[in-house]
């Protein structure tokens, strides 16, 4: 059986990514909310935001691309959860091939439809100005960090899509995850928030990986906060991972 | 093989609870190779349940249950390779053409050529005009039908049919009728769930009756029928039923021909014009 997994995790991820085509206002509405609040950060409140960088775009765009992420993995809930409720998920299940593909396929679908969403948002921040010196070995240091974000964060897309009873249920969960950019180093440096406040941006996963990815497009040498951030994503991933599988299991059982 | 002889499905002392419900309580009955039985039985009686089970999509939590010769707990790939199931619901997708839906399936079974597949059993089912439209646009027996020629693919032995005509409307079940026929016709074993009656004694071969979780008969439909004192001879004004007045105003044309023509050409029952 394991024989034909990539076969028909493949065909399955074609299905999947055809629902993607199909419905190009999934692309655009993930890509759309984060544009909107770079245009209106950089237009609007950048000119009062002093973060002692020479680019505000540039200071944000980390930050807009976790935004992106958290808000097109909610499509990836929601696939999954037309699936459940369309009676298909039952009928792949039933049928003598690989059982995981089908989430598998879900998955790889989240990576793509991102990485998407992904290119458009920094189409748009280099249109408004967003320069980078960044090599090569840098954008791929960048690339692949959002990809473990992307992976990590869908694997808990994956939870409500398959135990949501509604459709709301299975994208509301998004909205902390869009929000939690707000409360990091995302926007404005952490040092002009209050105590308790700092304290929970400062250890919060969105501000190392935001930290990570400004310095590798910055040139900086990278900190410490590139391991932190690695950390947080394995973590996220495994913990997500882990529990996505006990309910599948639990549900196809 | 020695799974020739044995019943297409064989089912012995089936027990399932939901917590504290217990929804099967010990359910035993054998599937003949090639005929059609049906599992009768009102709402909540546990028909899904049973379908659910048999096609490896839940566990048992006592009894044995075999499909195709192959046990459903120590071999569910071999079961898996033996059956389609079609579901309460179309199982379809709604966003992919009917033809997509067909050659998706057709993939997944590792079939030489998804496309002719896809284009025959179109023909045959009388879809080929919405082939390329999405299935959204499809009408409720124009998915069923969909939904049964995806299962078709790959010509599995046995098929599970989980009440395929309700919410249909009657030309709709008609039409479903006709196909599940043609399917004994060829030799498929059918498994069918229903809770209308007339829909067990059109088509079954064997009826069950399931009830509170327990097959309480099982026989064919003139054994069922000497259960009951022998009939008596009453004089009754012959009337209409509401389904005559229906098929008469909405008239034929040139399509769906009754359901005791058990005609083994489906293309009469097109739905394309």
């Amino acid at each position: 059986m394991t024989t034909h997994f990539f076969g028909d995790a493949a065909v399955l991820t074609g299905r999947s990514l055809k629902h993607v085509t199909r419905s190009i206002d999934t692309i655009i509405t993930t890509a759309i909310v984060p544009i909107a609040m770079m245009l209106l950060f950089v237009y609007v409140f950048g000119g009062a935001i002093n973060t002692g960088s020479d680019s505000y775009v540039g200071y944000l765009l980390p930050g807009i691309l976790l935004i992106t992420i958290a808000s097109g993995i909610s499509y990836t809930a929601f696939r999954l959860f037309t699936d459940m409720q369309a009676g298909i998920f039952e009928r792949f299940q039933s049928m003598p091939i690989a059982r995981s593909g089908v989430l598998w396929a879900h998955v790889l679908t989240s990576l793509i439809a991102n990485l998407i969403s992904l290119v458009i948002v920094v189409g748009v921040a280099l249109l408004m100005g967003f320069r980078t010196g960044a090599n090569v070995l840098d954008w791929l240091a960048v690339a692949g960090i959002l990809l473990l974000f992307t992976l990590a964060l869908t694997w808990i897309a994956v939870i409500p899509g398959l135990t949501a009873k509604t459709m709301g249920g299975a994208s509301a969960f998004s909205y902390p995850l869009i929000f939690l950019p707000m409360i990091s180093s995302a926007f404005v440096p952490t040092h002009t928030m209050p105590g308790p406040v700092r304290a929970f941006a400062e250890h919060q996963p969105v501000t190392s990986i935001v930290n990570a990815i400004r310095d590798l497009f910055t040139e900086q040498p990278v900190s410490s906060d590139i391991w932190t951030a690695l950390a947080w994503c394995v973590g996220i991933l495994m913990v997500a991972f882990a529990f996505s599988m006990v309910i599948y299991r639990r549900k196809i059982s | 093989m020695n799974t020739q002889q044995a019943p297409a499905i064989h089912v012995r002392d089936l027990k399932k609870s939901f917590k504290e419900v217990e929804v099967l309580r010990g359910v035993d009955f054998d599937v003949a190779r090639g005929s059609i039985f049906a599992l009768l039985g009102s709402n909540g009686a546990g028909k899904t349940t049973a379908i659910r089970i048999l096609s490896t999509l839940l566990k048992a939590d006592a009894g044995t249950v075999s499909v195709n010769g192959f046990d459903v707990v120590t071999q569910p790939a071999k079961v898996r390779e033996s059956f389609s199931l079609t579901g309460q619901f179309a199982a379809v997708d709604e966003i992919l053409s009917g033809r997509e839906n067909l050659v998706l399936i057709a993939q997944l079974r590792h079939l030489d050529n998804p496309g002719a597949v896809a284009d025959t059993l179109l023909e045959r089912f009388g879809l080929t005009g919405a082939a390329r439209r999405k299935v959204l646009t499809y009408s409720g027996g124009m998915r069923r039908r969909l939904d049964i020629a995806m299962s078709l693919i790959g010509n599995p032995p046995v098929i599970f049919l989980d009440e395929p005509t309700t919410g249909l409307d009657p030309e709709a079940r008609i039409e479903v009728w006709q196909t599940v026929k043609e399917l004994a016709g060829y030799g498929t074993t059918v498994l069918l769930t229903t809770q209308y009656l007339d829909e067990a004694e059109q088509l079954a071969d064997r009826i069950a009756i399931l009830h509170k979780g327990r097959i309480i008969v099982n026989g064919t439909l003139d054994e069922l029928k000497k259960l009951l004192p022998p009939a008596k001879v009453e004089y009754v004004e012959k009337q209409p039923t509401l389904e005559d007045v229906f098929f008469a105003l909405v008239g034929d044309d040139g399509k769906d021909g009754d359901a005791d023509k058990s005609s083994n050409d489906a293309s009469t029952t097109s739905n394309t014009k």
